[in-house]
């Protein structure tokens, strides 16, 4: 295994990402991404400098609607979906901190 | 609590998120409304349905840029980034806003007294959805459940950003106050902060007199009117302060204010906060507004709260901070053509300021100007000069005329004189304590000659006819 | 089975109806659907009412449309309104989208008579459809084997003639590697001619939906009817696009033709490069002008493409938090029933690729990694763009093996790697299409890529029609 990237990293990124890996799951997903990543190594050897970076293939811009309404989704379809809904809202157990 | 002990400054920036004022919200149909009954302003992409996706309202990207413009920025091309964090009140767990390439940077605020404050940065962003913790009194720590509303989530936010270069809590208020008025006038949002279209983040930090350097910083949220944002930041700074002299330090953080307990209470920690992994959002095509963009905007830019005031300032020939009260009013455009008008400038303020408190009603320039001139002349007493003022106001007219109805005529001053020789004749020996020097019994003749001229006469002319009488006695 | 073009011009003409077609579908669903385990669902109730709804137009002198009664499957990676939508993910089991995919709404408006979703690797993250959380689909020519993926399920319904078409996505080659290994017709067309609303984000900027079918001429018929701008895709293509069925049957004389070298090489097996060599020998017999080229950047794809792909997809896969729709596993507050909730509703590969794609985009790592992929995809661009200077179409084997065994493929790098030929145009944004080219050395299904500059669909497909009419006299 190369170190590309330590379980400590791994445990890390899985908490960023609301997931929960058990001690043997941690092992196993460390030596997996290890070998992803040292195929990403490849990459070092290119010059890159002069490239500039591409998040689209498309080369649009200025994509806009025009300021109007349109009708909204009916909420109890909606909420009947919901795992837990309670006066038209969406119910969830207590959030803890306020958001960032 | 509003200063802090010798030897050490605040150093305050403020964060300043806006709602604005367009029909639907930032990346999709629905209604931008607030009050609305919970989930009912929701659809597939503001609620982060899988497989949504955003498309910018025009009319909110315009009205950044004129924002942009309204805070002196330069507007540039951008680029709507994802801002990654999990939290109840987020549908896609995700915020698309702006980071490396905003839409407007580096502008400033003039406030009234003329002081000029940096904005480093205004960009574009979706809001939030609302969350209600239930329990606990509505305190998030104690609380059993939260529930969740979207109708909010979507709508368009310009989050506005000052540098860290205001240094006490009225220099923060006067900018938010400011911010507000240009918020008005352009027209870009109701700017409510009790009903959350404006809300400001106040980032407090202390340092030593005569230093530049930054020390640790904290955020602190939940201020909801001006007042409060006073109170959050000095009770923040010496906060701060008593910790650094007790030698520690404060902890970076997100502080919470406790309007009802007076002070500040811990929130999240900066330190444990997530790394939001910031990247160009692949759903989002870059905007790149022209040379022509901005120069319609500019061209369509109204009247804006520090260009009024110079224009007055000058007009007036007084310093910028004593135009303050007259723009705020809206009474700037009437009091300038009333001094083109011939108006004495100092007198046409003092009205405005005074006797215009309702604003301008079916008051003119002209009528207005010409007032103004009556009561320089001496020809109207102070008291009547508001009473036709008040109905020039009410219902318009010349004042000339409506001082005639009111039987407010120009006193000779002869007259005045001859009545003065009448009553001094009857009253000798007050007249002689008069031109020895006892003013008390000034009075006494003013009071005759009001009774005699049914109060008619002007008690300054009075005054001055009386004292050039003492002084050939 | 007869054609989707043929089917469609019988239930206009009145000759046969769709609710014939329909109970055909159904008919032979049943059959042999345990067996393969193309459909995850079926759509029964909105396939009859539909199909009833296309047999009235007909009756009533209406035109129903170029699609008319043909029976059609849906990966279940696409909204369809009321019918569930799983993603092949037990944290979508049981949601119904309230709305429909512009996809479903161009083709039901078609006439399109839809019938199930199919089967799919877990989130479209997949090369085999053996990472559907509710069981792998199987090859119909041999069903101990892979159909490929992760479009396997809507592979395998056109390849064991369930369906004459069905609808796949494709992100680094999850239409065209499955209908390689299937024999059937595949296409991905370039980024933003069909629109994404109501596609269940992988990697927004890779991600394309596309046909299955039998042949080139029913695949050519439903790009026409399902591509085009959509003002409620912002990605989505504005002006119009040359339709690709007018065209079909122009031939490929003077066309040149690039085999990119690099995909004719190590990592490809060799009856799969001796296909594609016959495929070109096939297009210069048709008249065109087929030469080697060499694109460099292509062997960096498939490095640049597992840093993107999942650092998009770790944003995508963030909304299924249990707090507003799918499956939710409780916890004393809301990130542990988050945590709890997409631990258990989330198979391996999903989790590795959300891992992967968090860490490429974390603090300290985005420009080592994403930054640095995203650069990649530049240079990959740019190199197809020389190419196409000198090129009109570009060809390359579709996946370096046949179809391989259940099972056979465990390590995650061994199944990233049946991807290598079909990223780079992923990459890119440019369309490229699989065509059936023969059998391999173990007689299973060989299909031969041609690759096209952006919105050049209608040359490709001149293309694969000259390949598929050769094919035909091929033993």
């Amino acid at each position: 295994m190369s170190g590309a990237i330590s379980r400590e990293e791994v445990a890390h990124v899985a908490s960023l990402a609301r997931l929960r890996l058990d001690d043997n799951e941690l092992g196993t997903f460390t030596e997996q991404l290890c070998v992803v990543l040292d195929t990403a190594a490849k990459l070092n050897s290119l010059d890159l400098s002069e490239v500039p970076p591409m998040s689209q293939p498309c080369f649009l811009t200025n994509v806009m609607r025009p300021d109007v309404i349109v009708p909204s989704l009916n909420r109890d379809d909606v909420l009947a979906q919901a795992p837990e809904a309670e006066n038209g809202q969406f119910r969830v157990p207590p959030a803890m901190g306020e958001a960032p | 609590m509003s200063e802090l002990p010798d030897g050490w400054e605040m150093v305050i920036g403020l964060e300043v998120h806006v709602e604005l004022a367009t029909a639907s919200k930032l990346f999709c149909g629905c209604a931008n409304q607030f009050g609305d009954e919970p989930n009912t302003n929701i659809c597939p992409t503001c609620l982060g349905l899988p497989g949504s996706l955003p498309v910018p309202n025009a009319q909110a990207v315009e009205f950044a840029m004129t924002l942009g413009r309204a805070l002196n920025c330069s507007v540039e091309p951008s680029i709507f980034a994802r801002k990654n964090y999990f939290y109840p009140d987020m549908p896609k767990d995700f915020q698309t806003t702006q980071y490396e390439e905003p839409t407007n940077v580096e502008g400033f605020v003039q406030l009234p007294d003329g002081r000029s404050i940096g904005v480093e940065r205004a960009h574009i962003e979706e809001d939030t959805g609302k969350s209600t913790h239930l329990g606990g009194g509505g305190r998030i720590h104690d609380a059993t459940a939260t529930l969740v509303d979207y109708n909010r989530a979507g709508v368009p936010l310009v989050e506005i950003v000052s540098h860290p270069v205001m240094h006490d809590a009225d220099t923060a208020r006067a900018y938010v106050a400011e911010l507000r008025d240009i918020l008005l006038a352009t027209g870009v949002s109701d700017a409510r902060m009790e009903e959350g279209s404006m809300r400001v983040d106040a980032n407090v930090s202390v340092r030593p007199v005569g230093n530049d350097e930054l020390r640790t910083r904290c955020e602190v949220k939940n201020i909801n009117s001006l007042r409060s944002l006073g109170r959050a930041i000095n009770y923040e700074a010496r906060r701060h302060v008593d910790l650094w002299t007790n030698g520690e330090s404060p902890r970076q953080e997100t502080r919470h204010w406790d309007e009802d307990g007076g002070r500040t209470t811990s929130g999240r920690s900066k330190e444990d906060a997530d790394d939001y992994r910031y990247f160009a959002c692949p759903d989002l095509p870059p905007l790149t507004p022209t040379a022509e963009d901005i120069a319609a905007i500019d061209a369509a830019m109204p009247g804006l709260p520090a260009a009024r005031r110079s224009a007055l300032a000058v007009a007036a020939g007084v310093e910028v901070a004593e135009t303050t009260l007259t723009v705020e009013r809206g009474l700037d455009a009437l009091v300038i053509a009333a001094i083109e008008a011939g108006a004495d400038a100092t007198a046409a303020m003092k009205h405005a300021d005074q006797n215009l408190s309702d604003g301008q009603g079916q008051l003119t320039a002209e009528s207005f100007a010409a007032l103004v001139a009556m009561e320089a002349d001496g020809a109207l007493s102070s008291t009547q000069v508001k009473t036709v003022l008040a109905e020039l106001v009410a219902n318009g007219g010349e004042p000339a005329a409506i001082a005639a109805d009111m039987g407010f005529e120009a006193m000779d001053t002869s007259e005045l004189d001859t009545l003065l020789d009448g009553i001094i004749a009857d009253s000798p020996d007050e007249w002689a304590r008069f031109v020895e020097g006892d003013r008390k019994v000034q009075g006494h003749f003013v009071g005759q000659i009001m009774k005699a001229t049914q109060g008619k006469a002007d008690g300054k002319v009075v005054n001055q006819l009386m004292t050039a009488r003492a002084a050939q006695s | 089975m007869t054609s989707a073009f043929d089917l469609a011009a019988l239930v206009r003409s009145g000759e046969y109806s769709a609710v014939a077609a329909a109970d055909t579908a159904f008919g032979s669903i049943k059959e042999r659907d345990d067996e393969i385990h193309a459909f995850l669902h079926l759509t029964k109730r909105r396939a009859q009412a539909q199909a009833a709804a296309v047999d009235q137009a007909v009756a009533d002198g209406k035109d129903p449309g170029p699609l008319a009664g043909v029976p059609i499957a849906i990966k279940d990676n696409m909204c369809t309104k009321g019918e569930p939508t799983t993603c092949s993910s037990k944290i979508l089991e049981g949601w119904r989208p309230p709305y429909d995919a512009t996809v479903v709404d161009r083709l039901e408006a078609a006439g399109a008579v839809i019938v199930g979703k199919t089967n799919l690797d877990e989130f479209a993250m997949g090369s085999s459809t053996e990472n559907s959380a509710f069981g792998p689909t199987r090859n119909p020519h041999d069903t101990s084997r892979v159909p490929g993926g992760s479009s396997g399920g809507s592979a395998a319904a056109v390849g064991a003639d369930f369906v004459p078409l069905s609808l796949g996505s494709d992100t680094g080659g999850s239409i065209r590697q499955p209908a390689a290994l299937c024999g059937v017709v595949g296409l991905k067309p370039s980024y933003g001619a069909v629109s994404r609303y109501g596609l269940i984000a992988f990697a927004s900027s890779l991600d394309q939906i596309g046909p299955f079918a039998h042949n080139v001429t029913d695949a050519a018929l439903c790009f026409d009817v399902i591509s085009g701008h959509d003002p409620k895709d912002a990605t989505s293509i504005p002006t119009p696009l040359t339709p690709t069925l007018p065209t079909l049957n122009d031939g490929v004389a003077g066309m040149r033709i690039g085999i990119i070298d690099e995909l004719m090489g190590e990592g490809i097996d060799d009856d799969v490069i001796a296909r594609t060599n016959q495929a070109a020998e096939a297009l210069t017999a048709a008249g065109a002008i087929v030469e080697r080229v060499s694109i460099p950047a292509t062997i960096y794809g498939l490095a640049a493409y597992y840093l993107i792909a999942p650092a998009e997809a770790s944003s995508n896969l963030a909304r299924f938090d249990g707090v507003r729709y799918g499956q939710r596993v409780d916890g004393a507050n809301v990130a542990a029933m988050n945590v709890a909730t997409r631990s258990a509703g989330f198979g391996d590969e999903v989790k590795r690729r959300i891992m992967l794609g968090t860490y490429a985009l974390s603090s300290g790592y985005y420009d080592a990694y994403y930054g640095k992929a995203q650069r990649v995809r530049t240079l990959i661009a740019n190199e197809f763009a020389t190419a196409y200077e000198s090129f009109d179409l570009l060809m390359s084997p579709t996946s370096p093996s046949t179809a391989f065994e259940l099972g056979a493929k465990s390590d995650p790098m061994a199944l990233y790697m049946c991807d290598v030929c079909t990223i780079p145009s992923n990459l890119a944004g440019h369309p490229a299409m699989s065509v059936p080219f023969g059998v391999g050395d173990d007689g299973l299904p060989v299909g031969v890529q041609i690759l096209a500059p952006m919105v050049e669909e209608a040359r490709m497909f001149r293309a694969a029609k000259a390949l598929e009419d050769a094919a035909k006299g091929m033993s």
